[in-house]
């Protein structure tokens, strides 16, 4: 990322007299807020243990057939729900059990990862997308822009977001991932939007923008060449974050009965079913929610790591 | 003109005689940062020594280690990362480093008090200005907060800062910058410190109140008779006001002098440097001088002395031996009192 | 300051319009109707359909049923009625109101009173043991979603030792409360504590705390008065709008321990398709919201005087 390096600001000195410039007699690299980052991420444990967690989280959603060949929809009734788990079978799919109608719980809980990643990154994708581009133009042009956007946006923000997608989200009967992923995006962009106009009205009084100006570089080259760059670091972060509470929020909503409904296989649906035979079983409450509990825990952690790293003054 | 020489008499000294040497001495003081990277080595072996009455300034460009000397005489270092591992800060011939924690905070404010760069992010942003300086009266010395009030306005005139009574409980965003370092001066001089630790208070203002603010400053210390320890890279500031100069480089000091004589005759390269860098108007038209290279990297310092991958006159020697800080003396070997060079040809340096 | 106030008040009214409206859009334009869900799967005659519509004025244009709606609750107060028991609305929200208003206090002080605790702990400490357990605590807490750990509250205090029962009565004491409050604040206590953290750890390399200490302070001056009052402005921003959030937030609580307040009310107008209890409710939402948020400008110019002339 050539562009974004040259004008990347240097991140604040530790301590002012602990980092001295870099010794001329060695190339050394000039450090970008960007190469920094990458250094500190690189170190930070909870970095590494949440990139290897979401990495085979991302398997499992785009394979699933990997790591199980039973089918998530078809039961066994031999196989009830109040069949002890074998404890004997620590690893094997039979360690988990079966729930109600005879299904495997383990290959429900692979084959229910799809739903709840889908979510998670479709959401984030849209908001960032939607709700950046509302902020920089209202950050960016400010005035009048900026009031009508911001007023729409404190509108939306008014809104509980989960009484607000469980009103738009019964008008459907036939809740698909990408109707949830609809509604949540409907209701989340906002977030995305006060982020971006804060960090874009900081960004804009910087010299290089108006150096930029006053070279005549065009509106849309000084947003996404010298704006975007250096307003993305505090996005970034709360996007990353925000992932993790989509997936809790369709989890939720599936476990209200008013997210994803079976056929779709997904956590929230089966914590849901779960509920209801939550004093004879309690064992396919648990599986579901531990899955979903480690997802957005990883999701949170990446988004912590990133916070620490692009934020110098938290280090 | 006091003399550097720290056993000669100090002029009317203010508490009665119980203070025979210097007010406050440095003696072979090393701080280092641990930082990710590595053991930043900011102070290494600093030795300085200031009376009453008297004001030294430390000269030096940023990351030379002056600032963080006078952190850890103010005791207000970040530890960690910071790290004191050797060396000793006597004030009133007590060694502050052994003073327990209580004890060094009532010497801070009270007996030493510290002036900073910026004065808009050093004050605090939400509460009022008579509130921070009286702070000072209750926290030391018990006042009430109406008679803290009332001595704050008292300082507030004393610095000369206009409808006194008026401004105490207006917020620090609601002065000039000029105004604002004038109330971290009353601020200072609150109770009446027997030292203060100016860190460039200048350095942040416009150059017509530079002056101002420096003769405020040498006014007050004068009628206290206070000893100054003034940070700056200014060369131009240190001419008017001081008394004797310690040049810092790398964590180290470089040269001492008495101060009109560095400006007549440097002893070390990097004074001479930063000497002919300053534009003069005798030499207008010709090509202004400027020391090459940058300042050393902390963390791998070069061998030898620090400043030699940037000396013009560098020799074998200087990339090998760390060069003592010599005592300086006339081509015929007569003493010149209170002169020091770190350097291996300070000889020729100052004679050639 | 009085202009800084009036200056929020006029921003409020069209966000409290537009709000509103917004739901009223949600609820009425989206496909789905109240009156033939209140048949059920067995339906009625077009007829009887259409003349209930006209009585609860669903066969208007949409706008103009908004306007008729808003004026009733401004100058008469008048909400609706429920479609299913008759009901005034106002009286519903009265009954189920008072609950779910104390559960969401108690949860407030709970994550008020632990969050900023552990946060001020963790920012003092940055970068330390009590540092990372505070982060991990807070971390495991926002990752388990609320109802799984409404579920581990009720499994582990109600069903294992018993010290509280599973569902709250009809008197719904404080004491019952307390289990629900927990659950429902759990998640922004760990965002409060968070936020505390980083704010405390931000300031306290501040110029002024380092001034204050060069001053020859005692730390609990220099972190009581200088550290704690600017660390606490984004803290009382995110409270402000968390009462509101906590109040919405209490549908899943309510559920899980049996709670009969706004949130399983909402829930069941949701399900039943009551649109006008659903727009009704969020309505005090949404003013609960705004007069918190305008709490929270007021407490703002007061902890930092810069925004007072802003």
């Amino acid at each position: 990322m050539p562009d974004i390096t040259k004008t990347a600001t240097a991140p604040a000195e530790e301590t002012a007299t602990a980092v001295a410039a870099a010794a001329p007699q060695k190339a050394e690299k000039a450090r970008s807020l960007w190469g920094d980052a990458w250094a500190d991420l690189r170190r930070n444990p909870y970095f590494l243990v949440s990139s290897v967690l979401i990495f085979f989280l991302l398997l499992i959603a785009v394979f699933p057939s990997l790591f199980t060949s039973a089918s998530p929809t078809r039961g066994d009734l031999v196989k009830h729900f109040l069949t002890k788990p074998e404890l004997g079978s620590i690893g094997s799919p039979e360690w988990f059990g079966y729930d109600g109608q005879g299904r495997s719980v383990y290959a429900r809980l692979i084959y229910g990862t799809r739903a709840s990643i889908t979510v998670g990154i479709a959401v984030t994708a849209i908001v960032t997308v939607v709700g950046g581009i509302m902020g920089m133009i209202a950050g960016y042009f400010g005035g009048i822009v900026d009031a009508v956007l911001s007023r729409i946006t404190d509108i939306f923000f008014g809104i509980p977001f989960l009484l607000g997608a469980m009103v738009v989200l019964q008008a459907f009967t036939d809740r698909t991932v990408w109707v949830v992923v609809g509604a949540l995006a409907f209701l989340g962009w906002t977030q995305i939007t006060r982020v971006m106009r804060g960090a874009v009205i900081t960004v804009k009084q910087a010299d290089y923008v108006h150096a930029a100006q006053a070279l005549g570089a065009s509106t849309v080259r000084i947003l996404f060449r010298h704006i975007l760059p250096n307003a993305l670091a505090p996005v970034i972060v709360v996007a990353t974050i925000a992932l993790g509470g989509y997936i809790s929020a369709e989890a939720t909503l599936s476990y209200l009965g008013l997210g994803l409904a079976s056929p779709t296989v997904s956590w929230g649906v089966d914590i849901s079913a779960a509920a209801a035979q939550i004093r004879v079983a309690p064992h396919i409450l648990l599986w579901p929610s531990i899955m979903l509990s480690i997802t957005v825990l990883a999701f949170i952690m990446l988004g912590e790591a990133v916070r620490n790293a692009l934020d110098p003054k938290m280090r | 003109m006091t003399t550097i020489d720290k056993t000669a008499t100090v002029p009317a000294p203010r508490n009665g005689g119980d203070n025979e040497g210097p007010l406050l001495e440095v003696r072979d003081l090393h701080v280092e940062f641990h930082t990710r990277d590595g053991v930043a080595k900011a102070v290494n072996g600093v030795n300085y020594s200031v009376s009453a009455g008297e004001t030294l300034a430390v000269l030096g460009e940023s990351g030379s280690g002056k600032s963080v000397t006078a952190q850890a005489i103010m005791g207000i270092l970040d530890m960690p990362p910071g790290k004191i591992p050797q060396g000793e800060i006597f004030f009133r011939g007590q060694d502050m480093l052994k003073m327990s924690n209580e004890e060094r905070r009532k010497i801070r404010g009270s007996k030493i008090a510290m002036i900073f760069q910026d004065a808009l992010s050093s004050l605090n942003p939400v509460l009022t200005v008579g509130y921070q300086l009286g702070e000072m009266f209750r926290v030391h010395q018990g006042l009430s907060k109406k008679e803290a009030k009332l001595k704050s306005i008292e300082l507030m005139d004393r610095v000369k800062i206009p409808a006194a009574k008026a401004r105490v409980d207006d917020y620090p965003h609601h002065f000039s910058g000029g105004m604002r370092q004038r109330i971290m001066i009353a601020m200072a001089m609150a109770l009446e410190p027997d030292l203060i630790i100016a860190d460039e208070p200048t350095t942040a203002l416009d150059v017509t109140v530079q002056a101002q603010v420096m003769d405020l400053l040498a006014e007050l210390q004068r009628e206290m008779n206070m000893g100054l320890i003034l940070i700056t890279h200014d060369l131009g500031v240190v001419a008017d006001v001081a008394d004797k100069i310690a040049v810092m480089y790398a964590g180290r000091i470089v040269e001492t002098a008495p101060v009109h004589e560095i400006y007549a005759r440097p002893a070390h390269p990097y004074t001479k440097g930063l000497l002919e860098s300053i534009p003069r108007l005798d030499q207008k038209g010709q090509e202004l001088f400027a020391i090459k290279g940058l300042p050393p990297n902390l963390l791998r310092m070069p061998s030898g002395c620090a400043f030699n991958p940037r000396c013009t006159a560098a020799q074998d020697i200087c990339s090998s031996e760390i060069p003592v800080l010599h005592s300086v003396t006339e081509q015929d070997g007569s003493e010149l009192p209170g002169r020091k060079s770190a350097c291996h040809f300070w000889k020729e340096t100052i004679h050639g | 300051m009085g202009r800084y106030v009036a200056r929020r008040l006029l921003q409020m009214i069209p966000v409290f319009f537009g709000t509103t409206l917004l739901i009223f859009l949600m609820v009425y334009s989206l496909p789905g109707d109240p009156v033939a869900g209140l048949f059920g799967d067995k339906g009625t005659d077009p007829a009887t359909l259409a003349r209930l519509r006209h009585e609860y004025g669903l066969d208007q244009p949409i706008l103009e049923q908004y306007i008729r709606y808003m004026g009733d609750i401004l100058l008469k107060f008048d909400f609706g009625t429920q479609i299913r028991s008759g009901r005034e609305i106002t009286e519903v929200i009265g009954d189920a109101f008072p609950v779910t208003l104390r559960l969401a206090l108690l949860a407030f002080l709970i994550e008020l009173v632990l969050g900023l605790g552990l946060g001020v702990v963790a920012g003092l400490n940055a970068g330390r043991l009590a540092d990372n357990l505070v982060l991990i605590f807070t971390l495991l807490i926002i990752s388990v979603p609320v109802f799984v750990l409404g579920f581990i509250v009720r499994m582990v205090f109600s069903d294992q030792l018993g010290w509280i029962a599973p569902n709250v009565s009809n008197e719904e004491l404080w004491s019952e409360l307390l289990a629900p409050a927990i659950v429902l604040g759990a998640l922004s206590l760990a965002y409060v504590a968070r936020l505390t953290r980083t704010s405390m750890a931000e300031n306290l390399r501040a110029d002024y705390v380092r001034t204050a200490v060069a001053k020859g302070l005692p730390k609990s001056r220099v972190y009581g008065v200088h550290l704690m009052r600017n660390s606490m402005i984004p803290v009382v921003t995110f409270l402000g709008t968390d009462i509101g959030a906590l109040m919405g937030g209490a549908v899943v609580t309510e559920g899980l321990f049996n709670v009969k307040g706004v949130g399983g009310l909402i829930y069941d107008s949701i399900v039943r398709r009551e649109g006008m209890t659903v727009v009704g409710v969020v309505t005090v939402l949404v003013l609960v919201y705004l007069v918190a948020s305008l709490l929270v400008d007021l407490l703002y110019a007061v902890l930092d005087p810069r925004i007072r002339y802003a």
